[in-house]
């Protein structure tokens, strides 16, 4: 049997905003690289990315990095590695001028500047108050970004393999050797060798049943790093936004709010001035997605149902058609509300994974608590846990987030490859997959595929949504603990080898799994309350015990923690008030 | 039980198949499922074998522009109450069938990229964020909301018939381009566009823009790319209409 082989000097595993910008930087280097997806590019899920991209640039009010680094820091609730955070900030507003010269359409000033408006957490002069921090490109600021990247990837001439799977990384010994990849249209095996690896594959939304996340957020890069025996970081870390379309998930900017929408239950009233006197409707997601959840516990939902209104109403027509299109158009179709005339019917909605695979600033993959470094294996993206969100990341966090290291770990990357070609490939590494996916396809009546899935996301959503327990968590872990067993078994029910969507969906709801098995037990493990991590039976922050990471490795379906110290230089641990 | 909706799906392997077939599927529904629902409805209960390609499932991605009741529309953006059943859902036409829902987008990412679809900023690149009026972006907004779904290209007579034409999609990525402020490579794209398959073969059948998700204006943008070749001298004859 031949396969078709090909010889690289990077592979990038993902093509959206970090996986990009990474291959941009190593176009630019003139290292050979080529960049494998399983979606065309441009389908890639930065482009749902709606509300916009921090940056200090002070162009509507003064404005300083550092003031960002203090917000990022307290809205992760101080699990925030404060040297990666202060990278970040410092590098945003280079990042975002970068963007505005490659063509990103940034909404303007009236003088021409960039226009920018304010987002949850992000404050003037250490939390005074709300600060125009987030440029955005109207309501569909990462389609801009993930567009204008992708377009100036062509342009160096970055190699594209579009709806390529990648399902195993190749490793010689330690050293990482390339990559195993899935040719979906004509149902065959890759081999992809390259001293250096990147996973950007992005975040793992459809480990629960509503969620903003496409299909396609399966969490298959972090599953990769766990199958290759890299521990998984903070993973009970899970965010989720208040403002999801009702029963779709579907989401509502935060720049919903930051343009002045308000957050009312069912009388009326605007409830975050009980939780969040100072920033309101604009506290952190953490905050006011709890807010959201004990109104509907109490009844106070809509009607009494089980969602709250976003009022828009008060909001000239002209802010709504300029500044927030989009998001005014899912109500109308998805919904058929006229968000000029009633409030959005909205709740929680599974969004964002603070944790992933362990880095280094540079985006260089970490084994252990002592950050010992994986040769020549990169990540970037949500999928990787650098880590600048902690334990609850701010709105328009994540694309500065994505672009900045993105960016980092190509400019790595270059400077790693021109020491050579790695090692040979490992001829088991195909084999074995060749040799799954067959049997996948023979077997016949084990569990199916959408089973799986569909037993996973109700575990989770009863046992690791928005407020957890010891017995939640528990039973969520036993739950999926069990259906990862039933996986062994799996059937494909599809014979074809031509673009065989049921063969990814086995691939993804395995990953799927093992993600959400990790989840369940970091969550049961860290019995304090931080960030999105909200533990009814531990209701307070410990910092005694718990101001490190979690390190959660799962080998031969057992399950190891360790803990990682977090890195604080400039701010100390202080109470989290808004 | 919620009531059911019969849904006629295309079904083609090329390597068991000597033609596309139909095959029908007893669809249950909710009030305000959409199309996309009910294929995944089907995939999940009824066979898994069945493949169309989706990711965002609101609109923004892409990927899934099919053909339902003989109109080509995003089968997340559509919605069941809206349509008459028994529903007919087809792959787009214009493009070689890889299996069952899913085409062969080749020859459609070909073409837009053949006008050069990145901005080249003209030097010297500033330190800060080269200054755009809100006027001048406006000048170009429009375009940038395209996300290369292909339904334009599919609904387009000209391309149907089989006459050369690099289609509307390519015409409104390079009207994006030519009319940002930031841009200096307008004439190399308008050469392009200038060709004999350029936008000088759109007939102004306004079908792209009346199937374009995303409510772009695509014959006006079209016929504002024909006037700026007229004027810039680049193509002779009489001024494009519309
Ligand atoms: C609805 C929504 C709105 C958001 N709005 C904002 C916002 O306003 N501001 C902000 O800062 N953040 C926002 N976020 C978060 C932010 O958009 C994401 O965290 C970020 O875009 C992730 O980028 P990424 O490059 O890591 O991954 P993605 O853009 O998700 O890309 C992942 C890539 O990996 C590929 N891939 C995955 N698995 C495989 C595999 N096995 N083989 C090959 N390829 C694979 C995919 O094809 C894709 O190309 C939003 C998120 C959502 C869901
Ligand atoms: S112009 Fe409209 S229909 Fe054509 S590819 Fe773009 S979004 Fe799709
Ligand atoms: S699934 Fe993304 S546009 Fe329909």
């Amino acid at each position: 049997m031949t396969f078709a082989r090909h010889d690289y000097d990077a592979v990038i595993v993902g093509a959206g905003g970090a996986g990009l910008f990474a291959a941009l930087e190593l176009g630019r280097a003139g290292a050979k690289a080529a960049v494998l997806s399983k979606l065309y590019a441009v389908r890639s899920h930065t482009g749902a990315a709606q509300g916009g991209i921090c940056a200090a640039l002070g162009n509507r009010e003064p404005d300083k990095p550092l003031w960002h680094m203090f917000d990022t820091v307290k809205g992760g609730d101080y699990l925030v590695d404060q040297d990666a955070a202060e990278i970040m900030c410092e590098e945003a507003p280079g990042v975002v001028f970068d963007l505005e010269h490659m063509g990103v359409p940034f909404n303007r000033t009236d003088d021409g500047k960039i226009d920018q408006r304010p987002f949850g957490g992000h404050t003037r002069n250490f939390g005074e108050a709300p600060v125009r921090r987030a440029c955005y490109a109207a309501d569909r600021t990462g389609a801009m970004i993930l567009h204008t990247l992708y377009q100036q990837c062509l342009r160096a001439g970055v190699e594209f393999y579009d709806e390529f799977f990648v399902t195993d990384l190749a490793f010689a010994g330690e050293t990482v050797a390339g990559v195993v990849a899935h040719d979906v249209r004509a149902g065959e095996l890759h081999s992809f060798r390259a001293p250096a690896v990147a996973l950007a594959t992005g975040g793992w939304g459809r480990l629960f049943r509503v969620t903003s996340n496409a299909y396609a957020n399966t969490g298959d890069g972090a599953a990769l790093a766990l199958r290759a025996g890299i521990p998984l970081q903070d993973m009970e870390f899970y965010q989720f936004h208040p403002t999801g379309l009702h029963g779709l998930g579907i989401l509502v900017s935060e720049a919903a709010r930051g343009e002045g929408g308000i957050l009312r239950n069912d009388a009326g009233e605007r409830f975050m001035e009980r939780y969040a006197p100072r920033l309101l409707d604009l506290a952190p997601r953490d905050m006011v997605s709890r807010a959201v959840y004990q109104e509907l516990q109490t009844g106070r939902g809509l009607g009494g149902a089980d969602y709250v209104g976003l009022d828009l109403t008060h909001l000239d027509a002209e802010v709504l058609d300029k500044k927030i299109p989009e998001i005014t158009d899912f109500a109308r179709i998805y919904l058929g509300v006229e968000p000029k005339e009633e409030m959005i019917p909205v709740a929680p909605t599974a969004h964002y994974a603070m944790g992933g695979v362990p880095t280094t600033v540079d985006g260089e993959v970490t084994r252990d608590e002592e950050a010992t470094v994986v040769p020549g294996l990169y990540a970037a993206g949500e999928v990787a846990c650098v880590s600048v969100h902690g334990a609850n990341r701010l709105g328009t966090n994540s694309l500065l987030d994505i672009l900045v290291f993105g960016r980092r770990v190509g400019r790595a990357i270059a400077e790693f490859v021109r020491g050579g070609k790695g090692p040979a490939w490992p001829a088991e590494a195909l084999e074995g997959r060749r040799e799954k996916v067959a049997r996948w396809r023979d077997t016949a009546g084990g569990p199916a595929v959408a089973e799986l899935r569909a037993d996973m996301q109700e575990a989770m959503e009863a046992g690791v949504s928005v407020y957890r327990t010891a017995e939640s968590t528990a039973a969520a872990r036993e739950a999926v603990g069990g259906l990862l067993t039933a996986y062994g078994d799996v059937g494909v029910g599809d014979a074809a080898a031509a673009f065989s969507t049921e063969l990814l969906e086995a691939f993804e709801v395995g990953n799927l799994l093992a993600l959400a098995y990790v989840t369940a037990a970091s969550a049961h493990r860290r019995t304090e309350s931080r960030g999105a991590h909200s533990r009814e039976d531990f209701a307070a922050r410990d910092d005694a015990r718990w101001l490190n990471h979690t390190l959660c490795y799962l080998r031969d379906g057992e399950l190891e923690f360790r803990a990682k110290p977090v890195t604080i230089t400039r701010f100390e641990p202080k109470p989290r008030e808004y | 039980m919620a009531p059911a909706v019969e849904f006629r799906v295309t079904r083609y392997d090329p390597a068991a198949d000597e033609q596309p077939r139909l095959v029908s599927y007893e669809v249950e529904v909710a009030a305000a499922d959409r199309v996309l629902d009910g294929l995944e409805y089907i995939k999940r209960r009824l066979d898994p074998s069945v493949a169309f390609r989706r990711s965002c499932a609101h609109g923004v991605c892409g990927s899934d522009a099919l053909v339902i009741n003989g109109t080509v529309r995003l089968a997340c953006k559509t919605l069941l109450q809206d349509l008459e059943p028994p529903l007919l859902v087809e792959p787009l036409a214009t493009f070689p069938v890889i299996r069952d829902l899913v085409v062969d987008l080749t020859s459609f990412f070909e073409a837009t990229r053949r006008v050069r679809p990145w901005l080249e900023a003209g030097e010297p690149i500033p330190e800060r964020e080269f200054l755009q009026t809100p006027a001048e972006l406006t000048a170009f907004a429009e375009g940038t909301k395209c996300i290369l779904c292909a339904s334009c290209v599919t609904a387009c007579p000209v391309v149907k018939r089989g006459t050369p034409y690099i289609g509307p999609a390519a015409v409104v990525q390079g009207h994006r381009f030519v009319n940002d402020s930031r841009d200096v490579g307008a004439e190399a794209r308008l050469r392009i566009l200038a060709a004999a398959d350029g936008a000088g073969a759109c007939e102004n059948f306004f079908e792209c823009t009346k199937v374009c998700p995303r409510g772009i204006l695509v014959t006006k943008r079209i016929n504002e790319i024909k006037a700026m070749l007229q004027a810039g001298g680049y193509v002779k004859g009489d001024a494009a209409d519309g």
